[in-house]
């Protein structure tokens, strides 16, 4: 029996990502890494900003995100999600730019608990692909 | 009866105007292509984010409790209308229709007692709308600088329109624009985004066997967190829906402008050859009554 499964990445403009036979997805889920394989149980959920990674017999490939929605079901797994890049081909200028962005939004002091943590984990992630 | 002067310069002024609608044409054809595919682009996010909210409500256990957004506030006294026109004139009936069809929605409104306010997105709809409804227009909204739709702009009117919620400035919320069916036809949409209206659940028996699904965290807390979003992704699906239209519509208006203004050239080639050819045979007439009377 295989153990593949779909995965579907979408960003507003169009379909980011769509591969029909991965073994493995982790993805950065807001209450902590998960690892998704097939036969999961139906779950909604969403992510936090980190990488996502889509892992296939053969490869391994890696995204960055900044929010989004994952919905897993029938051994689909559709992940939405508005700020998205492709690790091999990102661009460090803006990486650095959203860096400093987020350094300056916690400088607020007006944000709430939940978005401090947010950005935090935002700076935690950018800083480690960089 | 015009002179051949008059005639030979009406020619060439319908030409030249023929050549700026061909050019027009060819335009839109071109932006309508790219418009229309990131229409279909953008269409899987929008509906998977409808599907999901569906599928989260159903789940949820208390109702009453639940996000304004979904359930509304409890009254529909002032209804908000987000109009979404284009920038740019020039595409036949695209403007009118939203606007006709906003124009019906905004009467019936009135006459229920219910109190409106307008958003306009785009300068045509502003335009037309502030003839009779100037005092109800609380903000327009134009996105003239850029360039292609994109969802940064959509999530500012997100936010606008999630600003004025909390401050209970009204308690339903629609929008207005035209989905884009094909080139020739762009049917004039109103849907509502607050409170959430679901689609009408005609199969019942269906959506039961759906799996139930594990929520992390719990349902009202990703409720929350999708419900504004999806503000947003609405908004976004609109505009793009409205500028497909947009294009596809400008695309006929000028095809159509094009053929006419061939038509009107060969009319006006017909009269011209006509005088020109009445004046020789006059001209002939007098040179023969001429020779004949010496």
């Amino acid at each position: 029996m295989s153990e593949e499964f779909k995965i579907e990445i979408i960003n507003p403009e169009k379909s980011f990502y769509v591969n029909e036979s991965i073994t493995e997805a982790v993805v950065p889920a807001f209450e902590g890494e998960m690892g998704i394989l097939k036969d999961h149980i139906s779950i909604i959920s969403f992510l936090k900003p980190g990488i996502i990674k889509v892992i296939t017999k053969s490869a391994e490939e890696k995204f960055y995100v900044e929010d989004g929605i994952l919905e897993f079901k029938d051994n689909t797994l559709s992940i939405l999600t508005s700020a998205i890049m492709d690790l091999k081909n990102i661009d460090k200028s803006i990486l650095s730019e959203n860096l400093k962005n987020a350094e300056n939004d916690l400088k607020n002091t007006e944000i709430n608990d939940q978005n401090r943590f947010l950005i935090s984990q935002k700076i935690e992630v950018l800083k480690s692909i960089n | 009866m015009p002179s051949l002067d008059d005639l030979k310069k009406r020619i060439t002024s319908v030409k030249s105007t023929q050549k700026i609608t061909k050019a027009m044409k060819m335009v839109a054809t071109a932006k309508l292509r790219k418009a229309q595919e990131n229409a279909e682009k953008g269409r899987p996010y929008s509906e998977r984010m409808n599907n999901i909210i569906l599928n989260l409500s159903k789940g949820i256990s208390d109702k009453e409790n639940s996000s304004k957004l979904l359930v509304g506030t409890g009254k529909e006294d002032t209804h908000l209308c987000v109009v979404l026109t284009s920038d740019r004139g020039l595409c036949g009936g695209f403007n009118t229709n939203i606007i006709k069809k906003a124009k019906n929605y905004f009467d019936k409104l009135s006459k229920e007692g219910k109190r409106i306010k307008i958003v306009t997105v785009g300068m045509k709809g502003y335009d037309q709308l502030k003839r009779n409804h100037k005092d109800k227009i609380i903000k327009k909204i134009s996105f003239k600088e850029s360039k292609n739709v994109n969802y940064f702009d959509a999530e500012k009117i997100g936010k606008f329109i999630l600003e004025k919620f909390e401050l209970e400035e009204f308690d339903v919320c629609n929008i207005f624009y035209n989905k884009f069916k094909n080139v020739m036809t762009q049917i004039p949409q109103q849907q509502q985004i607050i409170p959430l209206q679901g689609k009408k659940e005609n199969d019942t028996s269906k959506e039961q066997l759906e799996d139930i699904y594990e929520f992390e965290p719990d349902e009202d807390e990703i409720l929350s967190n999708l419900l504004p979003k999806n503000i947003s992704t609405q908004i976004f699906k609109a505009m793009l829906e409205n500028s497909a239209s947009e294009q596809g519509s400008r695309m006929t208006a000028m095809d159509n402008a094009t053929r006419n203004a061939g038509d009107l050239v060969d009319k006006l080639s017909i009269e011209y050859n006509r005088s020109r050819q009445a004046a020789i045979t006059k001209e002939l007439i007098e040179i023969i009554s001429g020779a004949e009377s010496l």
